[in-house]
């Protein structure tokens, strides 16, 4: 009766063969953030997975229900520190349908520059953070933390925040980008395929890596579209769904690129799709660099402070780093809108968490969690 | 895409008697919607998942709206009209790059009759989604196999998305209430004696 399993058994009863269940987090270094699983375990395999969510619940949309519609947006770059920019962006294209505002071509092209700097950090971060949750602590990480500097750097030289951008406007930007800036930008795309060829030799080829990955969480094409899986989990399944390519929003049309679709829909792949995507959003954002015309990026007539829509509704969305982020908004004629609804792209990923850690072991468990990529910011709202 | 009005003509030719109404969006978006009744909504809905020309595969985005109850002035008469609680779902379809349909779920009134069938059975992107409008508008949704409070606690008595939810007091606690946080709570109190029924939680 010496053992740490004997002096368990002890003090719990626990015995041999007995179910164990595990609250897991809300404060768990794994969980990125706070987010809780109540798992049910034999031995080591899960056999049951019940999320729990709400502890960063502030109820966002009600107070965007009560404020002016310019007052939300900074509100809507705090929902997801990874992706304040797309976050932005949907919203304003949401207002934008909402009231029939035209954006100039050159905030169309700024945007998109913005949103695929956006995507390639935080696939970036997303990939190193995998990479954490798989054991290999520090290096791979800080080399992708390394790299989101650089993009942090930009954003805070156009909009003055690292993370907190509030930029977008309805019916446009709110800075013009300086020739500086863009110049910076080319440097960054070009100098950012020797990151992606070193993180991808480093690791893609680890047998480590491959093991604790292949065949693991897989998750079924038909099951995630009805699960309203979206981003690059859903592409992981092999759908090659894709709002740039689907809805065209935005100057999208105008660019070459493809979409990167997985085979298996294992971990593995919703980890390759993500690098993968990172090297076309730098095709899209060499081609926008090249193109990007002259002119304003803000019509001074469209109408920010005092906006009132008159009454109707709108759901505008975009293809977010994480999936789809869509902004669903009723107007009454007031000045504040009278329902303003925010659809959580990481919580929905999460619907098929159960399903897909069933009868994996713990430590993949925490390892699928890390590559469906969930922000709790924006899970609890 | 078909119009709404011809996808309202179909519906209607396969479930006759079923209640479906467009309801028309003013704004420049123009997506019109669908109103069903809770009735036949599960089999439309099935229907328009398995529909040939609609296929919409992908439930995306589930939510509540409260409309309480107001007084409306139609060729300078009065009449109040009843409040109810409204459930909106986005559809869209993959397969075919369409959408998106919205359909729309009037409950009753906003205090007993709040039961609406849960779409859950066909599209599982509604399972956190509708337990989150159960959460904070309370809707309850009838064949949901898990509907519990997802985002409050589970000992929350009230649901906060409301539009006339009063926060309790102490979620303004001062040390030495004061000024406006005072008066504000004076108010609350009123309104609580008022209303017995709006405690809030813990």
């Amino acid at each position: 009766m010496n053992t740490v399993a004997d002096l368990f058994s002890e003090n719990t009863g626990f015995r041999e063969g007995d179910l164990l269940e595990l609250s897991m987090g809300p404060h768990h270094p794994s969980t990125h953030g706070v987010f809780r699983m109540n798992v049910t375990l034999d031995g080591e395999r899960v056999v049951r997975l019940k999320p729990v969510f709400g502890y960063l619940h502030r109820n966002h949309e009600k107070i965007a229900e009560g404020n002016s519609y310019l007052a939300a947006m900074p509100y809507t770059d705090r929902l997801d520190y990874l992706a304040g920019m797309t976050n932005n962006w949907a919203y304003a294209h949401a207002v934008e349908k909402l009231c029939g505002v035209e954006v100039p071509v050159r905030a169309e092209y700024l945007r998109v520059i913005l949103a695929e700097l956006t995507r390639i950090q935080n696939h970036a971060c997303l990939c190193g953070f995998l990479v954490q949750d798989l054991g290999a602590s520090g290096t791979p990480l800080m080399y992708a933390f390394r790299e989101r500097e650089k993009v942090l750097d930009l954003f805070e030289a156009i909009s003055g925040s690292r993370m907190m951008g509030n930029f977008q406007r309805f019916g446009g930007c709110r800075e013009d980008a300086k020739p500086e800036w863009l110049a910076a930008v080319a440097k960054l795309v070009a100098e950012f395929p020797s990151f992606l060829d070193e993180f991808e030799e480093l690791l893609a080829g680890n047998e480590i890596i491959l093991s604790r990955t292949q065949g693991i969480g897989v998750m079924k094409a038909d099951q995630a579209v009805n699960a309203g899986v979206t981003g690059p989990v859903l592409r992981s399944t092999g759908v090659a769904h894709d709002l740039r390519k689907v809805d065209r929003y935005g100057v999208y049309s105008r660019f070459e690129f493809s979409v990167p679709v997985g085979a298996h829909g294992d971990t593995y792949d919703r980890y390759m799709v993500r690098l993968l995507e990172c090297r076309e959003s730098l095709k899209i954002l060499a081609q926008a660099l090249k193109d990007i015309p002259d002119g304003p990026v803000l019509d001074p007539k469209a109408k920010q402070k005092g906006l009132r829509p008159k009454a109707g509704e709108a759901y505008g969305r975009i293809e977010g780093p994480k999936g789809e982020i869509g902004f669903y908004l009723i107007s009454d004629g007031g000045p504040n809108p009278y329902r303003f609804r925010i659809r959580p792209p990481s919580l929905i990923n999460l619907t098929l968490l159960e399903d897909i850690c069933l009868g994996q072991t713990l430590a993949d468990a925490v390892a699928v969690l890390g590559s469906i990529d969930i922000v709790l910011g924006e899970v609890d709202r | 895409m078909e119009t709404i009005e011809a996808i309202r003509d179909r519906i209607l030719a396969t479930f006759p008697g079923a209640e479906v109404t467009v309801v028309l969006n003013g704004s420049p978006s123009a997506q019109h919607s669908l109103r069903i009744g809770k009735a036949h909504a599960l089999a439309i809905a099935r229907w328009l998942r398995n529909d040939e020309a609609l296929s919409l595969d992908q439930c995306s985005n589930v939510t509540g709206v409260d409309w309480p109850e107001r007084e409306v002035t139609e060729n300078k008469v009065k009449r109040i009209e009843p409040g109810c609680l409204e459930v909106v779902y986005h559809l869209y379809s993959i397969s075919k790059r369409l959408g998106p349909v919205v359909i729309r779920m009037r409950t009753g009134n906003r205090t007993d009759d709040v039961t609406l069938p849960s779409l859950t059975p066909v599209w599982r992107a509604c399972e956190f989604q509708e337990r989150e409008v159960f959460d904070l508008f309370g809707v309850h949704f009838g064949g949901h196999p898990d509907l519990r409070r997802i985002l409050m606690w589970d000992e929350f008595k009230d649901h906060p998305m409301r539009r006339d939810y009063v926060a309790p007091d102490d979620f303004d606690w001062e040390p030495t209430p004061h000024d406006d946080v005072l008066a504000r709570a004076k108010e609350n109190r009123e309104k609580r004696t008022a209303a017995p029924a709006k405690e809030g939680g813990a």
